[in-house]
């Protein structure tokens, strides 16, 4: 794929909280809003911001598993119920399990290249916390290949990133890699405490790092992942405007109120087949080097990062795969600093997965919006320091055991 | 005969009750459990009471409880029903472990289903008049091979023995309250206890994760040994201090100071309204004749119950109306002993706050129990008590020694064997923070 043919803005970002363990307001006994609730304050938030429904040509909204956490299909249906300004406008749901939010970003950046829309609106929701965790990991399980559930672990996706940890730690070392893993979840937590839609924003754990290193218990959980280690479950909906140069005049904006999209990859591994390497994110590794070739960039341009940390050792992993650690020293990488809010590349600046949260559908479309609040200095107490010499930023979405992922790269 | 042959036909009395829910919830998983290990077993279980009604609140009982603890236990559970290709999921493999716990228990109003069990639970009503003749049916049609299990509080076990002529093949095997959530079991064998059985108790409680402490064979054994004489200082207290206060300040006072200076998890008040205020009128019935140098008995007690005042909780764990009535588990209105009605805490709490005085440090039970730094906090908090000379420091000093009295009197007579144990009884069994034998009340 060549330059784009067509400059491609994104604008209007707006993240509803992320709900769920370690809001205060969480309560698993007490009714909560439904799927509606998130879709419709998300999507209203962005509308706001860019002028009202009238604006917007067409819509994307990125889901996993609706269907079967809240018995709901066909989502595309609620856009209209955001305002019946978009009543009879063209509307898609997009599904690609944890990475459901970057191809719903991907989709709406085609239909601006396609020229077939100027201002799209793009979403992402989830509401996971319809059943209990347990069950919850039946639903998830989905996201692999399904005759392998049988023998998974009953926490599915902790399972099989636990034997990715398990196989890392036999070939690098576990005290280290441990150590870089809890770190991680410090510095997620860390940044979540700045960002009032966190799920740990609430977060007031003095030694985050000794809660880090709890040692994984495999009779209860799975063996060389600790909770700490997981993102947790989540509700919430993150929605963005994706726009044309023509759109942005549309919507009264400048550039200067929104970011570019200097490049963009999405690579499909086959979902049959187990990891080539357990060690290693080879997918995350492919889409990374095809998005930085396209933007014409480096890593060492890079501003700041969200990845997708569905995992601490997903983390690590990917670090490795972008190539700013060699294979086996992600961990140092995180306990160098360089990737805290202070350090060389900040990584995931409002908590990413384990700190912000994971409401699946939506992650993709979070990333999306955090980038968009670091680089045009909208980040409030999350804002990190971007150096002009370095102006861009990336993101990273994962779906499955590394077989879905979308990296777009931004300026 | 092995574990497993000794639950080839297990029998749980009293099922229906509030004890014999929980060891028959517990039972029927290990017994399930078993079988999931060894496909060959074929093991039955009886839940026997008298009330047709109490057992189909049972079985509702069992299903909720038993799905709970699979959705807890299904990383095990994948790997049981791993040849089963057609439990996929975990709601699958969950529903299935519920089905097969449930299809193990047949209910019976009839004492003659428990005939020729290999094991009996007996949880029936805390009285040697009606237990007697219940294990002695059971004992005699069982030809000598059916074990028993009591969960007697306070009757000595070799009473028991000898009155129901069991020959040995009985163990005190005290759960605590709800059984399925208390970690702690007292393990009384009477002199005459066969050591087999002895042993199977040790492993079946090891099975169950819980935690064992031995206790000898006296009246009360550790639990109430310690508990009954907690509440008759404090009542006796209580009405030494009504010479200078009304008598409900004076309950008040004693129910604060016993639970925020001695940080526990509730006022001793309020632990007589949870185990019920007859059962507690009724288990020093049972221990008294055994002590015969004490008096353990409550003329107030008594009084309160002849007032229809019981206390005690109802079937879905609410609290009933004793000293206290509770909202949300919280005390707000009081008892006048002397009318039978009740007066709303605030008044009450607000008349004598002032007299009580300060805490050593602001610090309650729910921060020091789970702490991590549990022993600074205790020491600190204690060695600022010893300096203080308020009206209600002085109080919590007295409760404080006599509590450590009666610990080391539950050693030095022989209940205990040891004080590691009286403590262990009362920090699992209790939720105490801290054993009654300490050094904290020098």
């Amino acid at each position: 794929m060549s330059n784009l043919r067509r400059k491609v803005y994104m604008t209007g970002g707006y993240n509803t909280v992320s709900l769920g363990t370690g809001r205060k307001e969480f309560n698993p006994k007490k009714p909560r809003p439904g799927l509606e609730h998130y879709i419709k304050e998300a999507g209203q938030g962005c509308l706001s911001q860019i002028g009202g429904a009238a604006h917007v040509d067409e819509c994307v909204i990125g889901n996993f598993m609706a269907a079967r956490f809240n018995r709901q299909a066909n989502l595309a249906g609620f856009f209209p119920m955001i305002d019946p300004g978009l009543r009879y406008k063209a509307a898609t749901r997009v599904e690609g399990a944890c990475a459901s939010g970057g191809l719903a970003l991907t989709a709406g950046i085609r239909s601006v290249l396609a020229e077939s829309a100027e201002v799209v609106l793009v979403m992402g929701v989830e509401v996971q916390n319809t059943v209990k965790a347990i069950y919850g990991a039946d639903i998830l399980a989905g996201a692999g290949w399904y005759p392998d559930r049988k023998n998974g672990h009953a926490y599915f996706f902790p399972g099989q990133f636990s034997n990715r940890a398990g196989a890392y730690f036999e070939k690098y070392g576990r005290e280290n890699t441990r150590k870089g893993m809890a770190r991680w979840f410090r510095y997620m937590v860390e940044n979540a405490r700045t960002c009032p839609t966190a799920q740990e924003f609430h977060n007031t754990v003095a030694d985050l790092d000794a809660l880090g290193l709890t040692e994984p218990d495999g009779r209860s959980f799975v063996d060389y992942l600790n909770v700490f280690d997981c993102s947790k479950v989540s509700d919430g909906a993150s929605a963005i405007a994706v726009v044309s140069e023509e759109g942005l005049k549309r919507l009264g904006l400048t550039a200067k109120d929104a970011i570019e999209v200097v490049a963009w990859a999405q690579v499909e591994e086959d979902i049959t087949q187990p990891p080539v390497d357990p060690t290693e994110v080879s997918t995350i590794k492919e889409a990374v080097k095809q998005a930085l070739k396209r933007a014409g960039i480096t890593m060492e341009q890079v501003a700041t990062v969200e990845t997708h940390d569905c995992f601490t050792i997903a983390a690590v992993m990917a670090i490795e795969a972008m190539g700013l650690a060699r294979p086996g020293k992600g961990a140092d990488f995180i306990l160098d600093g360089h990737t805290a809010r202070s350090g060389h590349i900040p990584f995931n600046t409002t908590g990413g997965l384990i700190g912000w949260g994971h409401p699946v559908g939506a992650t993709g479309v979070h990333q999306a919006v955090t980038i968009w609040e670091q680089l045009t200095g909208k980040a409030g107490a999350s804002q990190v320091k971007i150096d002009p010499a370095r102006p861009y930023g990336m993101t990273v979405n994962m779906g499955g055991d590394d077989k879905t992922v979308v990296s777009i790269i931004y300026k | 005969m092995n574990y497993t042959d000794r639950l080839k036909k297990v029998s749980v009395l009293g099922a229906a009750g509030k004890m014999g829910s929980g060891i028959l919830l517990l039972t029927s998983m290990e017994m399930a459990d078993q079988m999931l290990q060894d496909r060959s077993l074929s093991l039955e279980l009886w839940a026997i009471d008298l009330a047709p009604e109490g057992l189909r609140g049972l079985m509702k009982y069992l299903r909720s409880q038993v799905l709970k603890a699979a959705e807890k236990k299904t990383v095990w559970l994948r790997k049981m029903y791993a040849d089963r290709q057609d439990l996929v999921e975990n709601g699958e493999i969950i529903q299935a472990y519920v089905d097969e716990v449930l299809a193990l228990v047949n209910t019976s109003t009839h004492i003659s289903d428990a005939w020729g069990s290999t094991l009996v639970f007996e949880a029936i009503k805390e009285d040697p008049a009606v237990k007697v003749p219940v294990l002695k049916e059971i004992a005699e049609k069982g030809g000598g091979n059916t074990w028993f299990f009591t969960n007697t509080s306070s009757i000595p076990i070799h009473r028991l023995d000898s009155e129901a002529g069991m020959s040995g093949s009985i163990i005190g095997f005290h759960f605590y309250n709800p059984p399925a959530v208390q970690k702690l079991v007292e393990l009384i064998p009477c002199r005459n206890t066969k050591q087999e059985l002895t042993d199977f108790a040790n492993q079946y409680a090891k099975n169950l994760r819980k935690v064992v402490v031995p206790s000898n064979d006296h009246a009360g054994f550790i639990g109430n040994g310690h508990f009954m004489r907690d509440a008759l200082f404090a009542i006796k207290k209580a009405e030494k201090l009504a010479e200078t206060m009304s008598l409900q300040e004076a309950i008040w006072v004693v129910n604060r100071v016993s639970q925020d200076f001695l940080l526990r998890p509730m006022g001793i008040f309020q632990l007589i309204d949870y185990v019920g205020i007859d059962v507690v009128v009724y288990i020093m019935q049972v221990m008294n004749p055994f002590l015969p140098d004490e008096d353990l008995h409550s003329p107030f007690l008594d009084k309160l119950l002849a007032k229809g005042i019981r206390g005690g909780q109802f079937s879905d764990g609410s609290q009933k109306d004793g000293f206290f009535k509770y909202e949300k588990g919280k005390p707000v209105a009081m008892v006048n002993p002397l009318t039978g009605t009740y007066d709303p805490v605030g008044p009450i709490n607000d008349a004598t706050s002032g007299k009580i005085g300060e805490l050593p440090l602001q610090l309650a039970w729910k921060e020091v129990n789970f702490s991590a730094s549990k022993a600074s906090q205790l020491s600190q908090f204690y060695a600022a008590l010893k300096g203080m000379t308020t009206w209600g420091a002085e109080l919590a000093k007295e409760y404080g020694v006599t509590s450590r009295k009666i610990g080391e009197l539950l050693v030095n007579s022989g209940v205990a064997h040891s004080a590691a144990d009286v403590n262990k009884v009362l920090e699992t069994g209790f939720y105490h923070a801290y054993g009654p034998i300490n050094e904290y009340f020098n």
